[in-house]
């Protein structure tokens, strides 16, 4: 409060002169202005203002124009306040030029930002200023000198540059860095004008990048910034130069002043980063000279400030333009994830954008924040809802195409700016063009939703390609009709409703539409058409174009009889129309309507398409049509947006599966990333691939072009091989909201893991780790099998031992993992003939072990029908009492049958030790003869042998699918192999870890991998949280190490070794869960078993 | 580059408007009351940032702008400029303005263009950036109002809300003029 009266105070005499004169004329210059203003404040419209500003600008004109006024300046200020409301005082321009000449240094200054603020570069007006300028340029006074600068980079005719330039050149050395620097700003300034003319003082450019003063080198890289981006190989010398400065910058070795916020000439900074980003693009040796600084950028900018965020944000985005290199790209997604997640908005907006930027590159990433981004649709600012599309945009594929453009069309229902309309009008537009196919019906209901939203400010190219894509059709005849006709069933209720609401454009192309296939609907009668196109011509808001596309429909469709009442009535009313093309198209109706013969000669039915003049068009050198999904395709590339997967990538076609949880959106991601150099393909067989099945094609060499045969891609195989089924997984038990999110999360997200393991930016470091799985050799040796002198059945030709392939597949939920880890398990059987000890590996393509060409081939020989006992029977009974002795005592898993053939069964369980989880697969011989194992010992008729395999986990999966093969040789001597899978779920690997709090304190600080999701409580009794955690207690294994007040800790390992922390805390009738271990995916594993868990109660 | 630097009130009457870039006299105040329209009807709480005006706009253009008491200050960039550092641009601008004016209001924006337009010229030269250090922006316009006799400054009976001070919070001098601000909060 004390300032306002200091200032009233200080105003006070003024007040009083102002009471004690009441004279107009006689009031100081200054409160002249206040007076204007005042007035202004106090007037209530427009008109008031207007006149009121005349009058002021009367009365300037009048003083300004006598020959003595003493108060130009003043004058000139309130001309300047006028101007900035809108109204025009050309008047003072002259008055301003001449101030700028011949005033003081005081009077030079207004009347040069008169003339800066009032003139641009083309007025006429402005070669008057030049010779001031000139003189100004050369004149000893510092200040003169800058406003001649700074007027010259504001504006300056084109052709008189060459007058100024040496003397702006000039002043590149002059002592006084202020000046330097703004002859800088002015070269560029030049530049940006008329480049050719300052091209000869390049090396001065260079000169001034090198000024000892940092302002100077700072003014300097606008030019380069612009120079590089106009030609970046020009530059591409400069790289060191750019990198030392920015590292000297970096490191803090510019003076203080320099610091804004303590950090080092953020600006500057921001100003490199930009450069170097433009000059690495695709670039590689000299993006390597650029890592290490960039890497220290990251570290320095400690996230303090707006301004550090600032230069992160630019050092993210250089990183992803420049040459890939994996670790920064690392640090720099974890740094996206910095803005995407932070509560400021400003910085969640630039997360956004740079998830927009970088999720072609690394569709990964918007997978790991589909719930922010999800939350984000929702977001009450629209512009961060806009960008949240932006970004969604880029990421639509065929399969989440339909709720992109759902969510794009709820945004331009609510979005009232009309730049924001259209470009989102036609974003939908090229979604829907780019999947009509699919979904008929969709593509016309969202195009007639576009057609009714984007009204008639859209592009008018949306139309005309929807029409093209219509008459033109696709491959299927079928399909095209069925198109046709739903957009002409779709567009009938809409006339008949109130077509008065509907724009203008969308009316054209209803008018076509039904011109051209209304015939297709058999219950419609072109009467009908007619009488509803007539209505058109009768609505007052029709536009002229409108009712000439109406009256074109209706020369198609007119066929005299029972219409002609219709088309003559229009056509006698239009005939006499002002506008001659309505008048055109009427006549032309009346003929043809009379003359059915002639009519089927100018409109052929169907034949919108065919038109001779094309040929003829293109004869005569015209350029050629281009189909819909050419230039679909050279837009996409112009824009550089791959909205298809890579190009490893799978065969979509899994719309056909259900997504509900939230485990889902991996669910989907079938690896296509395949690093080819760590899979031994050898015998394995392509049997799906682009166009689906390929039938027993000749076995592939070349490992890296196997596709990848997902599970869910095949349904009609999901019966065959293992029990699919029972790991769809079901509904989270989470609240509404909650759970619709995490719907419309896999519906969005929905197809693009199956790029997500392709390394990032399409370069093929080999991201996965092989991983082997070594199982110590597990005695068999169990006395049952010693007694019945049976030997392992189990023979591999070439090592004549048993091959057990075993395949730590992850669950289809985690599929993406899947080439990654090929799993070896060497096992060894003791047998009546001693250890066998085998070990081979499996490849990836036969994931699920149920791959049919092989198994087809392999098993065309069998051996004989033999007498089928009923293997389920024998197996219920019997295989129990097979299980090995030291492993009976402990509890096992149902025995569960994998697959026969007529010769064998197999089946498995799992056995659940305190250091290991044992496998045991039982073999038993369905046949009547003996089956041999080489180089020993057989299997004898209705007899069983007994495998054992301890398993362990590298890499968690929510499923851990193990799959062999048996091989084995029937008496006639033939070899033959069976395979098999056989899935157990994390929880069996999961064991109690008992630590304290403290032990569970420290670990917890060191473990980087980390969940957290929020779980249902039970609330059956008083304590829910205790309820809880003795249930997942039970369920999974867990040791709870201790529970205080509402928070409790919970401990468990993957077998011995890969512990896992997790932390509750009830809130809200909720247990947030928070897991953590040094173990990647083990948390997200883990949380999917603990909701399973919790449902299952 | 910057394209346009506006300043208006919440009434959207202009206060200072600097275009970089050719404009008709029309084009500007349609420009003018696009961008209030645009500015105005957003909350406290959304992000500072704006994309899509029709008229400077384009994909390529944005609106970064910072709401202070009763002025906007908008400006109109292109892709080229670093959307955080704009609105720290924004913040060393008004800070300046602090500074010069000795707790800056509306009132002095409106009496003092040419003074604010002169800051200004010392920040941002023909669309770029030219001086983002407070302390050298002022000894510039220090330099050159050295020659200006002073003047004393003419108040009359204004409404108060255009002596309400810009808030803005300033390291190390944030409890006086938190303050103040409350004050005026309801005036």
């Amino acid at each position: 409060m004390s300032d306002v009266v200091e200032k009233t105070l200080t105003a006070l005499p003024s007040l009083l002169s102002l009471d004690s004169h009441p004279g107009s004329a006689k009031l100081s210059s200054t409160s002249k202005l206040g007076n204007l203003i005042r007035g202004i404040t106090e007037l209530t419209s427009k008109h008031e203002e207007e006149k009121l500003i005349q009058h002021e600008l009367l009365a300037i004109k009048e003083q300004v124009s006598s020959p003595n006024t003493t108060m130009m300046k003043e004058l000139m200020v309130r001309s300047i306040y006028c101007e900035m409301l809108g109204y025009e005082a050309s008047f003072s321009y002259i008055h301003a030029i001449k101030l700028a000449q011949q005033g003081t240094v005081l009077e030079k200054r207004v009347g040069y930002l008169a003339v800066s603020l009032f003139l641009n570069e083309s007025h006429e007006l402005l070669l008057l200023l030049v010779n001031t300028v000139l003189k100004d340029l050369q004149s000893t006074n510092l200040i003169e000198v800058c406003m001649a600068l700074t007027v010259v980079s504001q504006m300056f005719p084109k052709d008189m540059i060459p007058a100024i330039l040496p003397l702006v050149e000039e002043k590149l050395n002059h002592p006084k860095e202020i000046i330097r620097r703004k002859a800088v700003l002015a070269l560029y300034k030049f530049y940006l004008i008329a480049p050719n003319q300052v091209q000869h003082i390049h090396n001065k450019f260079r000169k001034a990048l090198c000024d000892k003063d940092p302002g100077v080198m700072t003014a300097s890289l606008h030019i380069y910034l612009q120079m590089i981006q106009e030609n970046p190989e020009a530059y591409k010398d400069l790289t060191p130069s750019f990198v030392t400065i920015l590292k000297q910058v970096v490191g803090g070795k510019l003076p203080m002043d320099f610091n804004y916020h303590t950090v080092p000439a953020p600006w500057l900074q921001i100003q490199l980063l930009r450069i170097l980003s433009l000059l690495g693009k695709n670039d590689q040796s000299t993006s390597e000279v650029m890592y290490e600084v960039l890497d220290e950028s990251l570290q320095r900018a400690e996230m303090n400030h707006n301004i550090t965020y600032a230069i992160l944000y630019e050092c993210v985005k250089c990183i992803y333009t420049i040459h890939p290199k994996s670790d920064l790209l690392e640090k720099a997604a974890k740094c996206i994830g910095n803005f995407v997640l932070s509560p400021k908005i400003n910085l969640k907006y630039l997360g956004l954008k740079a998830l927009t930027y970088v999720v072609q590159q690394d569709p990964k990433l918007a997978l790991q924040h589909q719930m922010t981004i999800i939350e984000c649709l929702d977001h009450p600012d629209l512009i961060i809802k806009r960008e949240t599309l932006e970004l969604l945009f880029r990421i639509t594929n065929g399969q989440n195409v339909t709720v992109i453009v759902e969510k794009m069309l709820e945004f331009l229902c609510i979005s009232e700016d009309d730049h924001t309309t259209i470009d989102l009008v036609g974003k939908v537009a090229e979604l829907a063009e780019k999947y009509p196919l699919k979904y008929n019906e969709w593509f016309i209901e969202t195009m007639n939703t576009v057609f009714s939203l984007g009204g008639d400010m859209m592009q008018p190219d949306i139309p005309n390609s929807f029409l093209k894509l219509l008459s033109e059709g696709f491959d299927s005849v079928e399909e095209d009709r069925k198109l046709r006709l739903f957009a002409v069933n779709s567009y009938i209720p809409l006339l008949r409703g109130e077509p008065g609401k509907l724009p203008q454009r969308f009316l054209q192309v209803i008018s076509w539409v039904l011109g051209e296939y209304s015939h297709l609907r058999e219950d419609l009668e072109p009467a009908e058409v007619l009488s509803l196109l007539a209505k058109l011509l009768d609505m007052k808001n029709s536009s002229s174009e409108t009712k000439s596309w109406v009256l074109m429909a209706m020369t198609k469709l007119c066929k005299g009889g029972a219409d002609a009442s219709v088309t003559q009535e229009v056509s006698e009313t239009y005939s006499s129309s002002l506008d001659t093309v309505l008048r055109q198209r009427a006549h032309e109706l009346q003929y043809l309507s009379q003359d059915p013969e002639l009519r089927a000669r100018v409109l052929p039915r169907g034949s919108c398409g065919n038109f001779a003049f094309v040929s003829e068009a293109l004869a005569a050198g015209a350029a050629p049509y281009k189909p819909p999904h050419q230039r679909q395709e050279e837009l996409d590339q112009s824009k550089a947006l791959s909205l298809e997967p890579y190009g490893l990538s799978l065969p979509i076609s899994m719309s056909s599966c259900s997504i509900t949880d939230r485990q889902s959106p991996t669910l989907l991601s079938m690896s296509s990333g395949l690093s080819g150099d760590t899979l031994k393909l050898d015998g394995i067989k392509r049997v799906w691939g682009r166009e689906g099945y390929l039938a027993q094609r000749e076995p592939v060499e070349e490992a890296a072009q196997v596709e990848v045969p997902s599970p869910i891609q095949s349904p009609g195989r999901q019966g065959e091989g293992d029990s699919l089924h029972s790991q769809t997984p079901t509904q989270t038990p989470t609240p509404e909201p909650e759970q619709e999110k995490q719907q419309l999360a896999s519906s969005l997200f929905v197809g693009l893991a199956s790029q997500s393991s392709v390394s990032l930016m399409g370069k093929s470091e080999p991201m996965p780790q092989r991983f082997r799985r070594k199982a110590k050799g597990q005695g068999l040796g169990s006395s049952f099998i010693a007694n019945e002198q049976i030997s392992s059945s189990l023979i591999s030709p070439p090592s004549a031992v048993d091959n057990l392939l075993c395949n730590n597949l992850l669950d289809s939920n985690n599929a993406s993992e899947l080439a990654e880890q090929t799993s070896q398990l060497s096992q060894s059987l003791t047998t009546a003939n001693g250890t066998c000890h085998a070990e081979a590996e499996l490849t990836e393509s036969d994931t699920k072990g149920c791959n049919p060409a092989l198994r087809r081939d392999n098993c065309v020989v069998a051996a004989g029908p033999g007498p089928h006992n009923d293997p389920g029977r024998l197996t219920e009974v019997c295989l129990d009492s097979y299980l090995p002795a030291e492993l009976s005592g402990l509890s096992h898993s149902e025995i569960a049958p994998l697959c026969a053939n007529q010769s064998l069964n197999l089946s498995a369980c799992h056995v659940q030790k305190e250091d290991s989880l044992i496998l045991v697969v039982f073999i038993m011989n369905s046949s009547e003869s003996a089956i041999q194992q080489i180089p020993a010992g057989e299997v004898t008729s209705y007899s069983v042998a007994v495998g054992q395999y301890s398993l362990t986990v590298k890499r968690p999966a929510v499923h851990v699918e193990v799959v062999g093969t048996v091989s084995y040789q029937l008496p006639a001597g033939t070899s033959q192999s069976l395979q098999f899978s056989y899935k157990v779920p994390l929880t069996s690997f999961i064991r109690p870890f008992v630590v304290s709090t403290e032990e569970y304190g420290t670990m917890w600080l060191s473990f980087s991998h980390d969940t957290k999701q929020n779980l249902t409580l039970i609330n059956d009794n008083q304590e829910p949280l205790t309820a809880t955690l003795n249930a997942l207690k039970k369920k999974l294994q867990l040791h709870v190490v201790e529970v205080i007040g509402m928070e409790g800790i919970v401990a468990c390992r993957l077998l011995q070794d890969l512990p896992c922390l997790m932390h509750c805390r009830v809130n809200a009738g909720w247990l947030a869960v928070w897991l953590r271990s040094p173990v990647p995916d083990l948390p997200d594993c883990l949380i999917y078993h603990c909701q399973r868990a919790l449902q299952s109660l | 580059m910057i394209k346009a630097i506006l300043i208006f009130n919440n009434h959207g009457k202009p206060r200072l408007s600097k275009f970089y870039e050719h404009y008709n006299e029309d084009t500007e105040q349609q420009i003018i009351r696009e961008t209030f329209h645009l500015v105005s009807k957003r909350d406290e709480n959304v992000c500072n940032f704006l994309e899509g005006g029709m008229l400077i706009g384009g994909s390529d253009y944005k609106l970064i702008y910072r709401h202070y008491a009763t002025l906007y200050f908008v400006f109109c960039v292109d892709s080229s400029e670093s959307e955080l550092g704009i609105l720290d641009l924004i913040q060393v601008f008004v800070e300046t303005l602090d500074k010069c004016f000795e707790n800056v209001c509306e009132l002095d924006l409106i009496f003092h263009v040419d003074k604010v337009h002169n800051i200004l010229a010392e920040m941002v030269m023909g669309g770029m950036v030219l001086e983002t250090n407070m302390n050298e922006i002022i000894t510039q316009v220090d330099a050159q109002n050295k020659m200006e006799k002073s003047e004393f400054f003419p108040f009359f009976s204004f409404s108060l809300s255009l002596y309400r001070r810009l808030s803005f919070s300033l390291p190390g001098r944030t409890g006086r003029h938190r303050q103040k601000n409350v004050s005026y909060c309801h005036v």
